[in-house]
């Protein structure tokens, strides 16, 4: 009986859902503000990417929010592990002389392509959020390698707030400057520079060394107590 | 094209594959597999900003702290 009922909500569910999506035009370009970010996005932020366009300029006070998010996931991790109780840490056995080197030769080379994905945000694709988790997936290359070898907890937190205080920062600035939150205040240059496209290279700096440390700090956290 | 329609199958069969292994371990493993197929099709799919946060959050850290947290717990569902 209960199963009866069951299929049967679940076929007027889907028969629902479908019947309103077949009304939808598929593949036809439908909002104009889509339209406008493509034809005048370049223009009005001076990236190229439209991508980070929409993500830092358009939408900036979303990316506020959600690196808001990923700050406070990050602090509640640590607070239930710390409230666990730290545990020894148990003996591990050292990792194969290749995997050491690998590890070793490895790791600059992550960072220097997370570094440069966050950078070129506003010109090629990428930007902080990618360059941060190419970072952290750098750092979780160390941990699994070289585990004797430990980041210090403070360089992490300072770089953490450092780069929420520069964001904020920076939206404060636009809001003195030119009377709204996040303004573009800086000068826009030629777009396909590197230095170009006002706020954007600092806003996509600072998010790429918050969510790095984050996900890093957040696996620091959990191999500690594994 | 076809290369697509490789991809989406190398999904189906890796989510299927995540979802009926005892071993958690290795239904990680095909759920990464899962994570890396979507990344290669979202680039195919001219979306490289997402590919690239799908990559790198996706396939190596979700992987990393589910693997971690299975060393602290149980590595065979009963």
């Amino acid at each position: 009986m209960r199963r009866t009922v069951t299929i049967l909500l679940l076929v007027i569910v889907a028969l629902g859902i479908s019947l309103s999506l077949a009304k939808i035009p598929f593949g036809v370009p439908k909002s104009k503000v889509g339209k406008h970010y493509i034809n005048e996005g370049v223009k009005e932020t001076g990236a190229t990417n439209i991508v980070t366009s929409v993500v830092v300029n358009y939408r900036g006070f979303d990316t506020l929010g959600e690196v808001t998010v990923l700050f406070i996931a990050a602090i509640g991790l640590g607070a239930v592990l710390a409230a666990s109780g730290r545990e020894k840490m148990r003996k591990t056995e050292p990792a194969s002389l290749v995997l050491y080197t690998g590890c070793r030769i490895l790791f600059p080379l992550i960072l220097v392509f997370g570094t440069y994905i966050f950078i070129h945000g506003h010109l090629t694709p990428g930007g902080g959020f990618q360059g941060g988790a190419i970072i952290a997936s750098g750092f979780l290359l160390i941990y699994l390698g070289c585990r004797e070898r430990r980041i210090s907890r403070v360089a992490f937190n300072l770089a953490e707030s450092l780069g929420g205080l520069v964001f904020v920062i920076i939206g404060l600035l636009g809001l003195a400057f030119g009377g709204y939150f996040l303004l573009n205040f800086l000068p826009k240059g030629t777009a396909n520079t590197l230095f170009s496209a006002g706020i954007i290279p600092i806003i996509y700096i600072a998010i790429g060394f918050k969510v790095g440390s984050e996900l890093a700090g957040i696996i620091d956290n959990l191999i500690e107590e594994s | 094209m076809i290369f697509v329609f490789f991809l989406i199958l190398l999904m189906l069969v890796g989510a299927v594959a995540a979802s009926i292994f005892r071993d958690l371990i290795s239904a990680v493993i095909a759920a990464a597999l899962v994570s890396l197929a979507a990344a290669i099709l979202f680039y195919f799919l001219q979306a490289p900003d997402v590919a690239m946060a799908e990559a790198a959050i996706g396939a190596a850290l979700t992987t990393a702290i589910f693997i971690i947290a299975i060393r602290r717990t149980k590595r065979y569902e009963e």
